[in-house]
């Protein structure tokens, strides 16, 4: 290898300059609208808005916050927050543990409510099976055959991945269908028995 | 009303619920007219993010008109047009007095380490989100804006979180002119990101991705050079092959916890859910900048550890920027520039959903049918 075709990162300087102001801008929408660094939406990083539109020092209280679950990092529960699903049944008393025993460094946190996600999806899948509209294994398939589920995988390296998708959904449910015949099994023998 | 519900992973539909009310005096009732499905609500379909409940309405992208107010909202009115940014924010506390608006502090009681999103699970918040016909909106002097005439309600409503992502990444790039950018991901977020990168000047913007319809979208839309790693041995060894064995001045990591690219990372990350997704692109973006560069993060990553390349990023001396965007900080000069043509958010549109159809449109989404890129849901299309 001659000096010339020595690679810029072994010497001072780029061997290739970038392309001129005139050139950017001719091919490039706005090219260095925003060249100023220091004229950002985003610099500095701390600044301190004219007016947020807030005209309080504290907010108000949202009514309603007694007995709802917050991260121990917290002081109390914050002045405004989601009223949406609150706590209920056994994931909510694993969330409600994780919550008021764990810290949001601790990963046993995170754990717990990854835990309780999964123990009030099949709260719901069970109690959905007692409805005209039971739970099913994943929802929206019928566009694998209206909007090209393999003309549009076809040469996609994720495609491989894509085909544990059916062992990673339909896995826990035919797991849970086994285990409901093996109870349901041994409660008929008990009886006869 | 009609609302999009979360019923467990990979499974979502349409319900009747009741429709929000004004629960504190700041608060406004929004009737949505448009709604989008955004890649980091994928990580709530797959079942990543803790605390996702059955029943929670997802949807932190969406516009509509004001239905109602509270006793002691100023700003809007009942019939205003308002976009909505993505995150809850008081105004007041003492990271949104310095314009941290995403890490507001007086509106998620569930975690300090992230503030409020909409329809974004309880580790945000617990707020159901815009998947709606309605929507509570806290703060409403503080977060929404009048949609301006000229604007496009597509421009409007990919500005909520995805375009304004994507420009805020740029700025967290600290471009300087010339430098060479490369943006990871061409979702809405990374090709908005390659958009913006250009009018903070940089000379040259490579987009990586290997869904090919994303990458004409990058070539087209962002005028960038495409690397299609699908069609690499190594996609790092590429990038410094194409820097002149630098690296990059800048990666953009626009991909997020279900990046794609590395079999096994992708699996244990995203599927087995072994660690908080897969940081396959987080460690391309240090691997792949030069050293003594900069790092942008504005894929979203969950709470769950990732295994990152830290010791790389160390010894490369590397700068890591990253945050949950401050939506409102973007938005007057986004505006301008959306005027004049420089960034163009409604481009990566290319999917309409009804809302009664949002399961259909998870799917597509979620598995890249179709060429689709952004899907929009439309609540009163049915």
């Amino acid at each position: 290898m001659t000096e010339p075709d020595v690679p810029s990162a072994y010497v001072r300087d780029k061997r290739t300059p970038p392309p001129s102001r005139e050139e950017l801008r001719a091919r490039i929408p706005g090219w260095g609208a925003d060249l100023d660094p220091a004229d950002r939406p985003s610099y500095p990083k701390l600044q301190y808005p004219a007016d947020t539109g807030a005209r309080w020092d504290f907010p108000e209280r949202q009514p309603g916050s007694e007995g709802r679950e917050h991260s121990i990092e917290h002081a109390f529960v914050t002045p405004v927050f989601g009223t949406a699903q609150p706590l209920r049944g056994l994931s909510g008393a694993i969330r409600r543990f994780a919550y008021a025993r764990f810290s949001e460094g601790r990963l046993a946190h995170w754990l717990l409510l990854i835990a309780g996600d999964r123990v009030d999806a099949w709260e719901h899948h069970l109690r959905s099976f007692a409805t005209l509209r039971p739970d099913v294994p994943a929802t929206g398939l019928r566009t694998e055959f209206t909007r090209g589920g393999l003309r549009s995988r076809r040469g996609r390296s994720d495609a491989r991945h894509q085909l544990l998708d059916p062992v990673v959904v339909v896995g826990p449910w035919l797991a849970g269908a086994g285990a409901a015949v093996l109870g349901v099994r041994r409660v008929v023998r008990a009886v006869r028995g | 009303m009609r609302a999009m519900v979360y019923r467990g992973p990979y499974k979502v539909r349409v319900e009747d619920k009741d429709v929000p009310a004004i629960e504190h005096p700041n608060d406004a009732i929004v009737r949505v007219t448009l709604a989008a499905i955004c890649g980091s609500d994928l990580h709530l379909y797959h079942g990543l993010m803790p605390d996702t409940r059955i029943g929670h309405t997802f949807g932190h992208e969406f516009i509509g008109v004001v239905e109602q107010v509270g006793p002691s909202v100023q700003n809007l009115a009942v019939g205003d047009r308002v976009m909505v940014p993505f995150n809850v924010f008081c105004g007041s506390c003492w990271f949104c007095a310095r314009g941290l608006y995403s890490n507001c502090h007086n509106v998620n009681p569930n975690a300090t380490a992230v503030g409020g999103i909409y329809g974004y699970s309880h580790t945000t918040g617990g707020y159901d989100g815009g998947q709606s016909q309605f929507v509570r909106v806290p703060f409403a002097d503080v977060g929404p804006v009048r949609i301006p005439e000229w604007m496009h309600d597509e421009d409007a409503v990919v500005m909520t979180d995805a375009a304004a992502t994507g420009y805020f990444g740029a700025q967290l790039g600290e471009i300087a002119e010339g430098d060479t950018v490369v943006v990871l991901g061409a979702g809405p977020v990374g090709l908005v990101a390659a958009q913006s990168a250009w009018l903070m000047g940089a000379g040259r913007v490579i987009v990586v991705d290997h869904l090919r319809e994303r990458l004409e979208k990058a070539r087209t839309m962002a005028h960038a050079e495409t690397l299609d790693y699908d069609e690499v041995d190594d996609v790092v060894v590429e990038l410094k092959k194409q820097t002149d064995h630098l690296g990059a001045d800048v990666v953009i990591e626009a991909a997020g916890a279900e990046a794609d690219g590395n079999f096994l990372q992708h699996v244990t990350g995203t599927k087995l859910k072994l660690q908080g997704g897969s940081p396959v692109a987080l460690n391309w973006a240090i691997d792949g900048v030069r050293k003594g560069g900069t790092v942008s993060v504005v894929g979203a990553y969950g709470p769950i550890p990732n295994a990152v390349k830290f010791g790389d990023a160390l010894n490369k001396g590397l700068t890591l920027r990253m945050n949950q965007t401050p939506v409102k900080r973007q938005w007057p000069r986004m505006f301008e520039h959306v005027r004049n043509g420089h960034l163009t958010p409604r481009e990566v549109v290319t999917h309409r959903f009804p809302l009664e159809e949002i399961a259909e449109a998870y799917h597509v989404f979620s598995s890249k049918l179709d060429g689709c890129i952004k899907p929009v849901i439309v609540p009163d299309a049915a």
